[in-house]
């Protein structure tokens, strides 16, 4: 036990405290996500991820969201294991023909305001797999998308950026 | 020691034909003696690696099928090859020799269409219930870019009965931030009877993606078969080019792959551990874990300009250097992770609630363990000392020392220790790669392929062995990639593996797995 109360006071706190904000619209408006967050849905944001046929590479990056150097929750963003607690939901990767029916599903049980955001190229526009009989190509095929991430995979400072962009 | 194609062709005389130009030696037999010669080859305790079909319709012209099983024993290779006919395209299955075919030759009979004769379960895999009946996508008569109609359609599940037996299904969508795939559970009281996996949820179509890809595109889309392997991927499907193309790659390229190989398998295997632990409700470790694989992706991102190094191995070579600055810079961050680490496996090793759940839990017996041909991480905790790196050096593994872990007790606690071994050790080879690394270009030229060659090639990615194998069509486009993930096996061992364990542990086993849901579904 000692040991590992050592190791927690060596490590200290290694979150990085940089804003992530590379957005200049979101400089001049001025946002801080918890805030606004909580104006919006009048609590801190909850989100569900789902996986919709990705590579699992921006899953990485959204687990790297939760370690200690990113820590969403300090913004006021949190995960949940359940859509029907969610305001968010997190979308990766292209929309995968057997994954269709689920993600509809999985969108259904969300609560209004039901904002969706498609993580990666991807969930954009189907990315390098494309439209084919497997792929039904970009999210917005199958539910509305409220904001787009591109990249391959977005960095955590790209997904971050994408949640203010709810609030422009 | 004796060669299995000797072995193989001291029993089929002149019905068995090889090629030993190809790489590797490829024997063709006739397709009624499919399975005696994978019995031949299972008696010299070969291993089945994986098996495939072509669609040979627009490459050679007997114009029907083939059907190809590749074997590894020790260091040698071996692929199985037989012609099949294009009407009534069938063959004898390999399941009553090799467990592992088991899904080989579903995954066969729903995607391409042709048939494993005496296979004892004729549902589809990776095909859904609600996809044509004869929507074969890899024929080549299938059309991709075709939208696929969804019919009705019911999955027969396996049933337990008695009485206090209750299912558990899970799935496709999970509680985590992790990738989609269906479990069901039959358990009495906590205990569980029986686990099906379904997986085919994140199917892209990507193997008959490849067909439409040039040859020097295409290692994008191997760099995304699992994102989180995209450095193996890469490297494995470019090594394979590499041999069809006679490609030189310059010595520098070489060690630089090794680095960004050893690089990723540090990361992965610390994020495991984190994880594992933490499904152990020992959120100490995740965060400490997840700490130290943030530092390394930072690193990447500095100096090869993405986090997990995507898209810097090519054909021919890779696409970043680094100079005597990022040398020193690796250094430094490895010296603060090991001396970080070796803290964390101390506090591991002395937490005895951490030990109560980790040993003897999911066990995956080595007897299992080799019937079911596992790879990697999963195999070295179960007895089994496979390691690519080390069965099969490519440069420059050949002059550095690599150690196979091995552990015995197969349980969560040996694929733990493992990940131990392996980070410690690959701490090791990135410094002696540092210190040795030979001064050239990086990128050599890859020429143009000549039709109806074949590639191959075996890396040792973070989770085991990965296979890629190429097959040019007669203009020497793409005809063929077969992607042979290490998920492709290990999944069906942690259905094996679960049986016994209570409810509960289920995450933990599963964790000590991390299979990848994508390059098993492609």
């Amino acid at each position: 036990m000692i040991r590992i109360l050592r190791q927690i006071f060596r490590t200290g706190i290694v979150t990085d405290r940089t804003s992530h904000i590379d957005d200049p619209r979101i400089k001049v408006v001025g946002i801080n996500l918890d805030a606004s967050s909580k104006k919006c849905l009048r609590r801190s944001m909850t989100v569900r991820q789902v996986d919709a046929g990705s590579c699992n590479g921006c899953e990485l990056e959204i687990h790297a969201m939760n370690n200690p150097v990113y820590d969403c929750e300090r913004l006021g963003i949190h995960f949940s294991a359940s859509p029907r607690f969610a305001d968010v939901l997190l979308v990766t990767g292209p929309a995968a023909i057997n994954m269709e029916i689920a993600l509809r599903r999985t969108y259904d049980a969300v609560p209004a305001p039901k904002i969706v955001i498609a993580v990666g190229d991807c969930a954009c526009n189907g990315g390098i797999f494309g439209e084919t009989y497997a792929s039904l190509g970009g999210i917005d095929k199958v539910i509305p998308v409220n904001v787009y991430i591109p990249g391959c995979p977005p960095t955590p400072s790209d997904i971050f950026n994408g949640f203010y962009k709810i609030f422009l | 020691m004796k060669r299995l194609e000797d072995t193989l062709v001291a029993v089929f005389g002149s019905d068995a034909t090889r090629d030993e130009n190809i790489n590797p030696v490829t024997c063709c037999v006739p397709a009624q003696r499919f399975a005696e010669a994978a019995g031949i080859l299972k008696e010299s305790s070969a291993f089945l690696c994986a098996q495939w079909t072509t669609d040979d319709t627009l490459a050679d012209s007997h114009g029907g099928f083939s059907v190809y099983a590749c074997f590894r024993e020790g260091a040698q290779y071996l692929i199985v090859k037989s012609a099949l006919s294009h009407d009534n395209p069938a063959f004898p299955s390999l399941t009553k020799h090799y467990l592992p075919a088991y899904r080989f030759e579903r995954q066969i009979w729903s995607l391409m269409g042709v048939t494993p004769v005496g296979h004892p379960d004729s549902r589809p895999w990776i095909k859904f219930e609600d996809w044509r009946k004869d929507a074969w996508p890899l024929r080549k008569s299938f059309d991709a870019a075709k939208p696929m109609p969804r019919v009705a359609g019911q999955y027969l599940w396996l049933r337990a009965e008695g009485e206090g037996v209750y299912e558990i299904p899970v799935g496709p969508v999970h509680a985590g931030i992790i990738e989609p795939g269906h479990f069901r559970f039959q358990a009495v009281g906590e205990t569980i009877l029986n686990l099906e996996e379904r997986l085919g949820y994140v199917h892209k179509g990507i193997e008959k993606r490849f067909e439409s890809m040039s040859w020097l595109s295409a290692v994008k889309l191997a760099g995304r078969v699992s994102g989180d392997t995209t450095v193996a991927h890469s490297m494995a499907y470019s090594m394979a080019l590499e041999s069809m193309t006679f490609c030189h790659v310059p010595q520098r390229a070489q060690w630089l792959r090794a680095l960004f190989l050893e690089r990723e398998r540090i990361a992965n295997h610390l994020g495991d551990i984190g994880a594992i632990c933490n499904d152990a409700a020992f959120s100490f470790m995740l965060y400490q874990c997840s700490r130290l694989k943030e530092i390394m992706l930072a690193t990447n991102h500095k100096l090869f300009g993405h986090r997990f190094i995507m898209d810097r191995v090519v054909p021919g070579g890779v696409t970043v250097d680094i100079d005597d600055n990022a040398k020193n810079e690796i250094r430094s961050e490895l010296d603060f992770i090991e001396k970080n680490f070796d803290k964390l496996v101390a506090i591991y090793e002395e937490s005895s609630s951490l030990e109560d759940r980790v040993r003897n839990t999911g066990i995956l017996s080595p007897e299992l363990a080799r019937q079911l041909c596992t790879v990697g991480v999963v195999a070295r905790g179960s007895g089994l000392s496979v390691d690519c790196r080390v069965d099969n050096p490519c440069p420059p593994y050949d002059s550095l020392a690599v150690e196979a872990a091995a552990l015995t007790s197969g349980d969560v606690h040996a694929r733990v220790w493992v990940r131990v071994v392996e980070i410690r050790s690959s701490i090791r080879l990135i410094r002696d790669i540092l210190n040795a690394i030979p001064a050239s270009g990086i990128a050599g030229q890859c020429n143009g392929v000549s039709p109806d060659s074949t590639g191959f090639a075996a890396v040792e990615g973070w989770r085991g062995e990965i296979i890629y194998w190429l097959h040019a069509g007669h203009k020497g486009e793409i005809n063929r990639c077969m992607i042979r993930d290490p998920s492709s096996v290990n999944w069906l061992a942690l259905e094996y593996a679960i049986k016994g364990n209570i409810v509960p542990d289920f995450p933990l086993c599963n964790k000590s797995f991390n299979q990848s849901y994508s390059g098993h579904d492609l």
